[in-house]
């Protein structure tokens, strides 16, 4: 008598973009049987998260995450990409975390696996299991340390002679050089600059004002493999304040387009770029019925009807993409992005605004597919005080926001970075 | 640079895949109507270059998709989506007889592929390409393990799939070249087949002693693979090409030990001393040497070395006593060896024994002898040294790269169809046991 054969589990592609989608089949299972698919990742950091859905196995004994019906777990219904966008750190993990891969030459490995049953899955060996290797970098983009000038960053670049369109990438208050979104632009055929402005782990900001941003701004152009006439701008919250201010207030950088996530238009009152976070004090402190996490949303809402200096957003002249997510808890950003439009009619501009608010998505809007932070571990910039933030939002709309915005962005930028400009129009 | 095609934009996806995966190559904004030659630039290991390019004209929305446009010039033509890889050659001024061979399967092949305005054919490192793009090609999935293997006096590696497994298992045999080449093992592991790569002419044995292995070598590799507590030991199958492909009949019909769910023969015979192991292979070999021809470019032709088919019993396996399903593959064009004959006369000893309802044949025109996994480079001729042999010589292989690499793109799906079919089948699904230890 020969032995069964295990199911065989299959991944494909097996090493992607994390842009990109994967079909997990599950195959030699006895018709109408409960599994559980499952992800593992291990962080960087040596922290687990997890994912999995609950599935009966079809009359073949397949199982099909793409086209089957999840019953129960991190994530239900049809959802292919589930097993990524709804991880979360596995039981008993610290808390507040959130994932931001570093190192940008290596990928992200995660294990997906096929359990017996639903309750307890977890109890018993996997039935069988494959690797997945998810890049932010596509093969041939390369990676270039930017320390000249006073300015610290890294360039992306495509592979290819070029010369390419290009952007700088501006992060938020939270700081420290992040490299990801930048090195998946490059995979995606746009050079990106990615900005150190605030330091993570130091009281004082690198950047001391608009001067440093106008040199990183030079800095892109004067590349030999950037097209000098299309340069952009790309920034998340505090990083959006800044977008707006280059664009508004510096007539020496004129960004081909811009494109602003999670939106913040206020100034600090000292009118330079560097006090803002110190400028949001503990007095507008709102702490949420969860223990110690910071809700800054309210405090954003009071400054809204304050008389609080703003960028003149009237002045901008450039395409401008706005997303924001309706149950952002971190910035009143779909009232901001409001008032953004209602100054820029002021002026007869509004007509270059395409705005997107997505329903249900928080602050930290990423590209896809990775999970989804409701409130993470976040040091202020200033007082180094660790608190815990609230950026809201609820899982699944917020992954399908991130899955859009971003297909959005991409065709927003291959618009008005590689068009022409007779050809530009709103979105 | 014209203005026009500063915007060309180049795409390959998947830009990483597996060696046996299809990519899709577009290109966008092109003026409509222009030329434009796509071209694939690879540096192998032993560092020589190859190269490969296809003459495409622009649609009216600027696009070529080279999945479904038609090449017009160039290295290939018609609608070939894998044609930049497939038909690439040496790059002119390249040492004569080079064959393309990864070694190192934990790393990529790393092709750039590069869009260049009008037709072109050559002088390309004179150019700049309007555009590039970089992709990987990968014999190994992420996960799959390699395992040298060196117990029992053998010379092999094992790739095991990702995963607790069991696995069903395979032993993997190349030809008279001899050298531990792992690259169909690797592939094999990354679909679901744990598989011993496995040297028999140039061991580590036979390079201390001088002295080739017997057939009992290839019994002991069986057992290893079926004592491995990953493997499902009732669930092995044997694959060989060339020479490879005798020892894998042999085991199948002969040997007590070996128990195959199926067999693979890629361009073999079925003729042999029955009774005697690699070295008789090799005697019988140089006693017909003199049957060797050459081409009017001086490449050695072996394929008459064992013709005529011999009458006698015992210089022939008797495949009417095999009792798993075998695939047979042949390229009617094969110089090196009679496949074709041998495959004749083993349908006809099949039919007359009542098995031939086992045998599944594949004949494919135009190809010759090397077939190998697809979108690798066809190699009609090439310095070959056969192992204990002194110098290397120019062979002829045989096959024309179009058909060549469209037959080893349509068999590598058979044989792993094969595979999956015998390897997986027959199980009962309900009797998922809960060790398989």
């Amino acid at each position: 008598m020969s032995e069964a054969v295990p199911p065989v589990l299959s991944v494909r592609p097996s090493r992607a973009l994390v842009d990109e989608k994967f079909s997990v089949q599950v195959e030699n299972l006895p018709p109408g049987c409960p599994v559980t698919v499952r992800s593992l990742f291990q962080s960087e950091d040596k922290d687990f998260w997890e994912a999995y859905g609950h599935y009966v196995s079809d009359h073949r004994g397949t199982v099909s995450v793409s086209e089957d019906v999840s019953v129960g777990g991190t994530y239900t219904g049809k959802e292919q990409m589930g097993l990524i966008w709804s991880m979360r750190p596995v039981p008993g993990s610290r808390e507040g975390l959130r994932l931001r891969k570093r190192d940008m030459c290596t990928p992200m490995l995660v294990t997906i696996s096929v359990h017996r049953g639903h309750q307890g899955f977890r109890d018993q060996t996997a039935l069988a299991s494959a690797l997945v290797e998810r890049w932010y970098m596509a093969p041939g983009v390369q990676r270039i340390e930017v320390r000249e000038k006073g300015v610290r960053g890294t360039l992306f670049l495509p592979p290819g002679p070029g010369p390419f369109p290009a952007l700088l990438d501006l992060w938020g208050g939270g700081g420290g050089l992040q490299e990801y979104r930048a090195a998946l632009l490059a995979s995606r055929g746009f050079g990106a600059l990615a900005l150190e402005y605030l330091k993570a782990d130091d009281s004082k900001p690198i950047a001391m004002d608009g001067k440093y941003f106008e040199t990183a701004f030079e800095i892109i152009k004067g590349h030999p493999q950037v097209a000098p006439d299309r340069v952009g701008i790309i920034g998340l919250c505090f990083g959006t304040l800044v977008t707006l201010s280059l664009a508004a207030e510096y007539p020496t950088i004129k960004p081909r387009c811009i494109v602003c996530i999670s939106n913040v238009h206020h100034k600090s009152t000292k009118n330079t770029v560097s006090e803002f976070p110190e400028e949001v004090p503990e007095k507008f402190e709102t702490v949420s019925a969860m223990k110690n996490v910071l809700v800054w949303r309210d405090m954003g809402l009071a400054v809204l009807q304050m008389p609080h200096p703003k960028i003149p957003v009237g002045n901008i002249d450039c395409p401008m993409l706005l997303i924001n997510g309706t149950d952002d808890q971190n910035w009143p950003t779909v009232e901001v992005a409001s008032d953004i439009i209602k100054m820029m009619r002021e002026t007869g501009k509004d007509s270059l605004v395409t705005r997107v608010d997505y329903p249900d998505a928080g602050h930290l809007i990423e590209p896809p597919f990775s999970p989804h932070f409701r409130a993470t571990n976040f040091m202020l910039s200033g007082t180094r005080k660790k608190v815990m933030m609230l950026w809201g939002g609820k899982t699944k709309p917020h992954a399908d926001a991130q899955e859009d915005s971003w297909r959005r962005i991409l065709s927003f930028l291959q618009l008005h970075l590689c068009g022409d400009p007779s050809l530009n129009a709103k979105l | 640079m014209d203005n026009r095609l500063s915007r060309v934009k180049l795409s390959v996806h998947p830009s990483r895949a597996l060696v046996d995966e299809k990519f899709v190559i577009l290109v966008q904004n092109v003026p409509p109507g222009s030329p434009m030659t796509l071209h694939a630039l690879h540096g192998s290991e032993d560092g020589h270059s190859w190269e490969a390019c296809g003459h495409y004209v622009a649609d009216s929305s600027g696009n070529i998709n080279a999945a479904v446009d038609c090449s017009v010039g160039g290295s290939y033509f018609g609608v070939e989506p894998m044609g930049l890889l497939w038909s690439l050659k040496p790059v002119p001024g390249s040492k004569p007889g080079l064959r393309m061979r990864k070694k190192d399967v934990q790393t990529p092949m790393v092709v750039t592929i590069s869009v260049f305005n009008g037709h072109h054919s050559e002088a390309f490192v004179d150019q700049v390409p309007l555009a590039s793009w970089v992709v990987e090609r990968w014999y190994m999935a992420p996960g799959v393990r390699r395992i040298p293997v060196t117990e029992q006096q053998l010379t092999g590696t094992l790739f095991l799939p990702p995963g607790p497994g069991p696995f069903p298992g395979l032993l993997d045999l190349w030809g008279g070249g001899g050298q531990l080449m792992e690259y169909r093992s690797a592939l094999l592991a990354s679909h679901g087949i744990a598989s011993l790569a496995l040297d028999y002419l140039t061991n580590e044995f036979t390079t201390r002693t001088g002295k080739m292995v017997d057939n009992q070598y290839f019994e002991t590799a069986y057992r290893v693979l079926q004592q491995h507590p990953q493997v499902l030991g009732s669930r092995i199958a044997m694959l060989g090409l060339s020479l490879g492909s005798v020892f894998t009949l042999k085991m199948a019909i002969y040997s007590p030990v070996v128990k195959l769910r199926c067999a693979i023969c890629i361009s073999g015979s079925h003729i042999q001393p029955v009774s005697g192991g690699p070295q008789e292979m090799m005697d019988l070999f140089t006693s017909n040497i003199e049957k060797i021809n050459f081409s009017e470019q001086n490449e050695m032709i072996w394929r008459g070395v064992l013709l005529p088919l011999p009458s006698d019993p015992s210089l022939k396996a008797d495949v009417g006593r095999l009792r798993c399903p075998l695939l047979l593959l042949v390229g009617e064009d094969d110089q090196n060896w009679c496949t074709q004959e041998s495959a004749a006369d083993m349908k006809q000893m099949m039919a007359k024994a009542g098995n031939d309802h086992l045998l599944t044949l594949l004949s494919y025109p135009e190809t010759g002898h090397l077939i190998e996994p697809p979108y690798t480079p066809h190699t009609p001729s090439s310095m070959y040294r056969g192992a204990g042999v002194g110098q290397k010589t120019m062979v002829l292989w045989g096959g024309k790269t179009p058909e060549h690499s469209a037959a080893q793109e349509d068999s590598w799906r058979k044989i792993l169809t094969f595979l999956k079919k015998n390897l997986y089948g027959g199980s009962d699904p309900q009797a998922i046991h809960p060790s398989h230890l």
